[in-house]
């Protein structure tokens, strides 16, 4: 029956092979796929169904974490919805879409990547019932819009705006940080991560601006001790030493000439070649030689540092002088680290050692080196600089992959607290802020005319998966209990009720001050709502077989 | 219907399938290293399967570890912290690797038969550790201000470390060597400072401390072999030809005349520099990079005795040694500080000459000799002596110090016991499952030597219960006694280390519900 595929010969290519023997391949149509209609919509619901259901498990405080094996068998654990999705070796178009929707979450926000992939799985998740009835997707997907336009000014009229003055010990910022904590491996570590957190976006931020530059808060990690023993450096770390090892482990009250030429002979940009013909000219060469090297310690020692920080090597003889001169000094600086030395220290990078001049120099309050455990390596500390506002969170952990989630989780709550400082606006999380959007939702949409209905019930309906995953994580009934929250929800009025995760006995997230920022709230609906609008619009897929030989 | 959002070849496990993943690889691996632990653990002989001549022998937990290739991610998390513990505090990484292991296979059965949410065990595991820690704070006792004491203290650790090492045999020997060691350092935790020299030949107790310092280097040629009262400087320069660095200079001549003007004037300018390093009034000078027959000559002819090529280490050692300053420029003589030593000669250990630098100045360096059958057996007695000598140096910082023969671990167990009784809820089961895993290393330390292990250790339980808190298991008759008579210490450091690290990993591993796996990265050149 199947009768012989004629090959396409319109794609055929001439080859030899080895022995010079002509052949004929015929490019294959590939395998062309074509998915459309109804089947491709269902069929990417059902891939972002599985996404979501992968990160379901993260959510929250009792979310468990996910290792993650890589190409080259590097492991990664954990819980942060935007760091699986990214390490996933995904193939499915749609799944990748709901990877660049965590990750985008990230980049504004920085938290809440586990609930917006899974807001948007559970929109899609009720758009495939509302398909199966007959609803036309663009329809489903405008509703949706609408809600989410509801939801959202709900969400802003029940915000408490929050005091988030610096002064008190225990400030709502603190109890903000410790809530993204919450999730995290680190929470054994909760009260110290949480003050970290807040410092160091606070020595940063710039009130009057609103704004916390993240380029001023550097992380850095260090295997081995504890979390515990993580803290935060008011200045700069570099994983380097001095150039010397006779120099003094400690320099007090240091003024730091920043450079960025090498303590080496000069090499002019230009090419040139230097002929040596005589006797004389050597030696001019070579007196000249000895002349730079000291005329450079003695441009440095002008200008009043006692510290040297260079992006490039030196020269063994120079490295000798600046010792005999005791002048410390640190090498091979990264560019990146070079100019956060230059801001911390409020000093300028100096390209060149006649421009030294002693307001040039960056200033600290001491630099010293210190030596971990019984390998070999050193870092050297730069604090009390003149400029307070660089910071270093030092993460240490018992071993590479708690080190490397440390990170991960302090950033997410530096993250938290530098969006309380942008707006101090707040709901309350544990699903509450969830919860009452979607009871907001679901009264407007007896309100609608129309087809609309459906989609705004779907869409509340969508809203109390967050709710329902967060019971389910932590061993609750889930049914049970968003129905219970709901029914306390209305009959209270009250808009702060959410799950209690922890098993501290209430409902009330203001009084458990569970938080979460307004606008990373606001944030995960839109970006969820505007995915699911993206994913309902495609009625077609083609794609377009790969080219094999 | 489903859809395949995985690349291919990519997996996935989930829920019950990961966990129990996670735990089986790690209760394996603790399996494996288990046998090794305690002054009768056995040793392993790990072969590589490339280099089938090369055997490695030994019962390093660490070592173990980072040999042997594995796949299970759980697996790798145990690795690590067993690696991460040998550098943090250069034993009890197998400890650290059975402590962790047993805990999973305690958290295993609370799951598997009880039903309980492993955030709940987490809770409970993380109480623990903090009774665990304090119990074991308060069991610790500091000699740090009284020296003679506190020599003891590290003498008696030195032992407790050694005796599960192939030099158990010499332990009194190496333990006073390793102590002497660490006591030069002066506080220093920088054990690159201590050479350790392995040479074939002889037997382990014919290895010692050297007072002074060993470089294993030659004089230059024609120099006398003996010098005293030496005057050293240490340099960091080239000496082999000492070139222009100024880029792109280029000699071009026309004539072979005027090259060999050049030739000379080069000469020349090495003899200043040597003619100025004369100056420093020294007789031995010591360098890191080479030094040409030339110079070398020169120096012979002034009396100087050279030495070439001493690496890094050497020379950062030696400047330690002889209280002397690592110098590249000559131009100022009355700066430089110049080492000093009252003897420098040329001695054989086995059949090698090596430089023997002996009535040091400074001292703060210096070399032990390895002696030893074979090869195998020397690499053992370093790495043993390593982890001595790490635990020692981390033990002048942290001066506290605790119990071994399982006495810590169960003052932690009676004290975590005592906290499950008083806590409410589920997390009391998980305390309790912690405290049983604590109970596991005494368990495993009679095991491995050949005792009956339900009997000693609940001897060991009921005395420490009655309040002889000192009481441990005396792995060479098998009975319980009191470990401070025995003086079978152990850092307090290592010990929190341990404890601390371990239920961090547990934790890690519990909190996993999934597990992805990548497409392995294939080999083959289209990718």
């Amino acid at each position: 029956m199947a009768a012989q595929q004629v090959p396409d010969l319109s794609n055929a290519i001439v080859a030899q092979d080895e022995m010079g023997r002509p052949f004929i391949i015929v490019r294959d149509q590939g395998k062309k796929q074509r998915k459309h209609g109804i089947e491709a919509t269902k069929s990417h619901i059902l891939a972002a169904r599985s996404v979501a259901s992968i990160v379901k498990t993260s959510l929250g405080p009792r979310g468990l974490d996910k290792i993650l094996i890589s190409q080259d068998g590097d492991i990664t654990i954990t819980n942060d919805g935007a760091t699986i999705l990214t390490q996933m070796d995904l193939d499915n178009e749609i799944a990748k879409l709901l990877v660049e929707l965590s990750r985008s979450q990230d980049d504004e926000i920085g938290d809440g990547t586990t609930g917006v992939v899974v807001i948007a799985g559970a929109l899609l998740d009720q758009a495939l019932e509302l398909i199966e009835k007959g609803i036309h997707p663009i329809k489903i997907a405008n509703g949706f819009d609408e809600a989410c336009k509801i939801a959202v000014q709900h969400l802003d009229s029940i915000a408490d705006n929050i005091d988030i003055s610096t002064e008190s010990t225990d400030s709502n910022l603190l109890k903000a940080a410790r809530t993204s904590l919450g999730s995290k491996i680190v929470s054994k570590a909760h009260e110290h991560f949480s003050q970290m957190a807040v410092d160091a976006v606070l020595a940063v931020a710039d009130f009057e601006r609103k704004d916390v530059d993240f380029e001023l808060i550097k992380m850095e990690k260090k295997v081995g001790g504890s979390i515990d023993d993580s803290s935060l450096i008011r200045g700069v770390l570099l994983d380097k030493d001095f150039s010397h090892p006779q120099m003094p482990k400690i320099v007090k009250d240091c003024k730091i000439a920043i450079l960025t030429c090498p303590f080496e002979p000069p090499k002019p940009k230009t090419k040139h070649k230097l002929d040596i013909s005589t006797v004389e000219e050597f030696k001019v060469l070579q007196e000249y030689e000895q002349k730079k090297f000291q005329e450079m310690i003695d441009l440095v020692k002008a200008s009043g540092a006692n510290v040297v920080a260079c992006q490039w090597g030196f020269d063994d003889e120079a490295n000798h002088l600046l010792l005999a001169n005791g002048l410390n000094a640190i090498r091979w600086i990264g560019g990146s680290e070079l100019e956060l030395l230059a801001i911390a220290t409020n000093g300028r990078i100096v390209p060149r050692f006649e421009d030294l001049t002693p307001e040039k120099l960056g200033r600290a309050g001491s630099i010293r080196e210190l030596e971990f455990g019984t390998t070999r390596d050193r870092m050297l500390v730069i604090e009390d600089c003149s400029n307070t506002k660089a910071v270093t969170c030092f993460i240490r952990g018992s071993n590479e992959m708690i080190a490397a989630e440390g990170i991960r989780a302090l950033h997410d709550s530096v993250c938290v607290v530098r969006n309380l400082v942008r707006d101090s606006r707040v709901v309350y999380g544990g699903g509450a802020a969830e919860l009452t959007a979607s009871l907001a939702v679901s009264e407007a949409a007896d309100k609608q005319k129309g087809i609309d209905q459906y989609a705004f019930r779907a869409f509340s309906a969508a809203l109390d998966t967050i709710p329902m995953t967060l019971a389910e994580n932590s061993g609750l009934d889930p049914i049970e209990t968003l129905s219970a929250l709901k029914a306390k929800q209305i009959i209270e009025k009250s808009s702060h009720l959410g799950v209690d995760c922890l098993g501290k006995g209430t409902n009330d997230m203001k009084e458990l001050f569970v938080i979460d920022p307004l606008i990373g709230k606001k944030q995960q609906l839109l970006l969820a709502t505007q995915l699911t609008r993206m994913i309902l619009k495609i009625n077609d897929v083609i794609i377009s077989g790969k080219d094999e030989y | 219907m489903s859809v395949q959002i995985f690349g291919d070849q990519a997996t996935e496990e989930r829920a019950e399938n990961a966990r129990m993943s996670a735990f089986v690889g790690a209760i394996a691996v603790g399996d494996l290293v288990k046998s090794t632990l305690g002054p009768k653990g056995m040793d392993k002989l790990l072969q590589s399967s490339t280099n089938t001549d090369s055997a490695l022998i030994t019962n390093d937990g660490a070592t173990i570890l980072k040999s042997i290739p594995f796949d299970n991610p759980a697996a790798k998390v145990l690795v690590n912290i067993s690696k991460v513990q040998d550098d943090e505090v250069g034993d009890g990484t197998t400890s650290v690797t059975v402590l962790s292991a047993e805990l999973l296979r305690e958290a295993e059965k609370l799951i598997d038969e009880k039903k309980i949410h492993p955030q709940t065990i987490i809770e409970g595991y993380r109480i623990a550790r903090n009774v665990a820690l304090e119990a074991l704070d308060k069991a610790a006792t500091n000699n740090g201000s009284k020296p003679e004491l506190f020599k003891q203290d590290l003498l008696n650790i030195a032992r407790t470390t050694l005796s599960s090492k192939i030099l158990s045999q010499d332990k009194e020997l190496f333990s006073t060597l390793a102590v002497d060691a660490i006591l030069r350092l002066k506080g220093s935790t920088n054990l690159n400072n201590i050479q350790i020299i392995k040479k074939i030949g002889g037997k382990l107790s014919d290895s010692y401390l050297d007072e002074g310092f060993i470089l294993e280097k030659k004089f230059g040629i024609n120099q006398p072999k003996r010098i005293e009262k030496a005057k050293i400087l240490i340099a960091n320069t080239s000496m082999d030809t000492d070139k222009v660095k100024i880029f792109g200079a280029k000699f071009k001549v026309n004539s072979s005349s005027k090259l060999a003007e050049l030739e000379k004037a080069e000469k020349l300018k090495m003899k200043t520099k040597v003619d100025k390093i004369g100056k420093f009034g020294i007789n031995v000078f010591i360098n890191r990079q080479l030094i040409y027959d030339y110079p070398e000559q020169l120096f012979t002819d002034a009396k100087i005795n050279s030495i070439e090529h001493a690496d890094f280490d050497g020379i950062e050692r030696l400047a330690l040694v002889t209280g002397g300053e690592v110098v590249s420029t000559f131009d100022t003589p009355e700066k430089v500080k110049l080492g000093y030593c009252d003897l420098i000669e040329e001695v054989l250990i086995g059949e090698d000459t090596f430089i023997k630098f002996s009535g040091v100045a400074a001292g703060e360096a210096c070399t032990i000799v390895l002696r030893g059958s074979s090869d195998q057996v020397l690499d053992e007695a370093e790495r043993s002596l390593h982890d001595a000598l790490s635990v020692l140096s981390q033990t002048t910082r942290e001066t506290r110090t605790v119990l071994g023969g399982g006495c810590s671990e169960m003052i932690m167990a009676k004290a975590v016991d005592q906290c499950a009784a008083n806590e409410t809820g589920k997390k009391s089961i998980a305390i309790e499952s912690y405290s049983k895993a604590l109970k596991q290393l005494p368990t495993i330390l009679a095991d491995n030597a050949g005792f009956d292990s339900s009997e000693l250790v609940t001897k060991l339980r009921a005395a420490i219960y009655n309040g002889l808190t000192t009481s441990g298991l005396n792995l060479n008759s098998g009975t319980v006694d009191d470990m401070k008579e025995l003086g079978i210490v152990e850092s307090y450091k290592l010990k929190r280390a341990v404890v601390s690290s371990a239920t961090e990993a547990a934790e890690v591993l519990l909190r996993v519900d999934n597990i992805i796996r990548a497409k392995p990265r294939t080999a083959d050149r289209n990718h």
